[in-house]
């Protein structure tokens, strides 16, 4: 569910960014709501363990808490939002030999995808 | 799971469900009147005149609307609710097309079967039926108690240890319909789902046919090292993939693992990463189920099981 606390600096920010830049720095909660929808679809947490995702709790892959925080992405991609979402859509075309597959996801619902981790789930 | 919650209880998509509705629906309406006579007889009875405070004080209206009233209504409802779920408990014909369902801690076991009732096709967890045609289901249990429970397309029936109990669905739209274990079974039974899936005649017929012939023919090729794998990390003892070495049957049967909807018995959408993962550590995903985890397997290992079992179709 969304939480108060989050949605309004949220979307504070969302209102800020006139107008919002083509990459994203900044998500609207709407898209962080999809980003969720979308990662409960495709199942990302067969493998992670998900901030804001109450089940499943995989344990194959990383925990995916604090991405908001996190410098790097898989340890050398750099934590952009749109290096996020190319990612989470297809890791094995930007680091060949990762553990991480590609995942059904179509480019737009990848960004709310980005979104959501980047909000440190919600 | 498919359905989500709260169940699809009120939506029928098919003759064996919607008189189950029909009757609900009556049932709350009936009750909800009562209810509405229950109080108004109250209030009269604390707010009334002195007249209608005498009036549902007698014993007159203690035998009328105490006793005559329900007598009245309920047999009504009983005969209204019996001829509406008539169809439900007609006789089977006996010439419908018959699947066993076997419930299993904690997943389903799927047999379609022919005239003699020989098991041709085996699969699990997902059911594949021709629209607008009554199927009968031979429903079974190789452990505890179970229930079959497609919400959309039938009521509930048990499946019990050492019986075995016939039961019609159709549905009258192609689609999905999920179902869910309906009778506590230990551990995970929560997460013990099933999906029904519709067809239009002939595309019922390709796939069916398609299915006998894998049955009869060679496997598809599939990733070398997955197939090696598939044996040397014990899953051939407890999995069946038709026409291969792997003949366990203590799991569900993999010969057409890449094309089910689902994994996990229902819970899980079937993609390559959610194969991947539950073939890495299931127990994070469904905890207590019967198959062990592998997070001993390397990602390379884990990625070639992955790929063979998504060519089984
Ligand atoms: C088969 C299991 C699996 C599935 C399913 C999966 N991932 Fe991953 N994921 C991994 C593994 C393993 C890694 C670590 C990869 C690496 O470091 O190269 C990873 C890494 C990541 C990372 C980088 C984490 C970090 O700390 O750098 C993100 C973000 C991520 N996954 C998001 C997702 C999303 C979103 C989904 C669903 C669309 C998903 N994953 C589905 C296995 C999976
Ligand atoms: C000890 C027996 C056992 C072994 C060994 C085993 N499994 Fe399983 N497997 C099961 C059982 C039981 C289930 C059903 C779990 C449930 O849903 O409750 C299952 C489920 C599955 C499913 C999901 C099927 C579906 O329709 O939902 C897949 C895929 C699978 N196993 C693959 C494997 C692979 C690959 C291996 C080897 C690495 C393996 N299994 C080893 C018992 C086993
Ligand atoms: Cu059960």
């Amino acid at each position: 569910m969304p939480r108060l606390d989050l949605i309004v600096p949220l979307a504070l920010a969302a209102a800020a960014c006139q107008p919002p830049p083509a990459s994203g720095t900044s998500a609207s909660a709407a898209s962080v709501e999809r980003g969720k929808r979308a990662i409960e679809r495709v199942g990302c947490a067969a493998c992670h363990t998900i901030q804001g995702i109450d089940w499943p709790r995989g344990r194959t892959a990383p925990q995916l808490a604090g991405v908001d925080r996190r410098g790097l992405i898989a340890g050398r991609l750099p934590a952009r939002p749109d290096v996020l979402a190319a990612f989470v859509r297809d890791a094995p075309s930007l680091v060949p030999e990762t553990a991480m597959p590609a995942m059904p996801l179509s480019e737009t619902e990848a960004m709310d995808v980005a979104a959501f981790l980047l909000a440190g789930g919600d | 799971m498919l359905e989500g919650w709260p169940p699809p209880i009120l939506d029928p998509a098919g003759p064996y469900a919607w008189p189950v509705t029909v009757l609900s629906w009556v049932l709350l309406a009936m009750a909800a009147a009562v209810l509405l006579v229950v109080f108004a007889a109250l209030w009269l009875a604390l707010f009334g005149g002195e007249r209608a405070r005498q009036r549902v004080g007698g014993t007159r209206i203690v035998w009328l609307g105490g006793i005559v009233f329900p007598l009245v209504v309920l047999t009504a409802l009983l005969v209204y609710g019996l001829t509406l779920t008539a169809s439900l408990s007609e006789r089977i014909r006996g010439d419908e097309m018959r699947v066993r369902i076997t419930g299993e801690m904690w997943w389903w076991r799927v047999a379609y079967l022919d005239g003699d009732g020989q098991p041709v096709i085996h699969d699990a967890n997902e059911l594949h039926i021709p629209v607008g045609e009554p199927v009968v289901l031979e429903l079974e249990s190789a452990d505890v108690i179970h229930s079959f429970w497609v919400p959309r397309l039938s009521g509930k029936l048990d499946m019990i240890p050492g019986r075995r109990n016939l039961m019609r669905i159709q549905a009258d739209e192609p689609g999905q319909f999920g179902g869910q274990c309906a009778e506590y079974c230990g551990g995970p039974h929560a997460l013990m789902g099933f999906v029904v899936i519709a067809h239009e005649r002939e595309a019922f017929e390709r796939l069916m046919a398609a299915r006998r012939a894998r049955e009869a023919g060679p496997p598809p090729a599939g990733d070398p090292r997955g197939a090696e794998l598939f044996a040397s990390a014990g899953c051939a003892a407890c999995h069946r993939i038709a026409g291969t070495d792997a003949n366990g049957l203590a799991g569900p049967d993999l010969t057409h693992i890449g094309s089910r909807k689902t994994l996990g018995a229902g819970i899980l959408p079937n993609n390559r990463g959610t194969l991947m993962g539950w073939i890495g550590n299931s127990q994070a995903i469904k905890p207590n189920n019967r198959m062990p985890p592998y997070t001993m397997l390397s990602a390379a290992e884990l990625r070639a099981i992955t790929a063979y079992l998504e060519e089984q179709r």
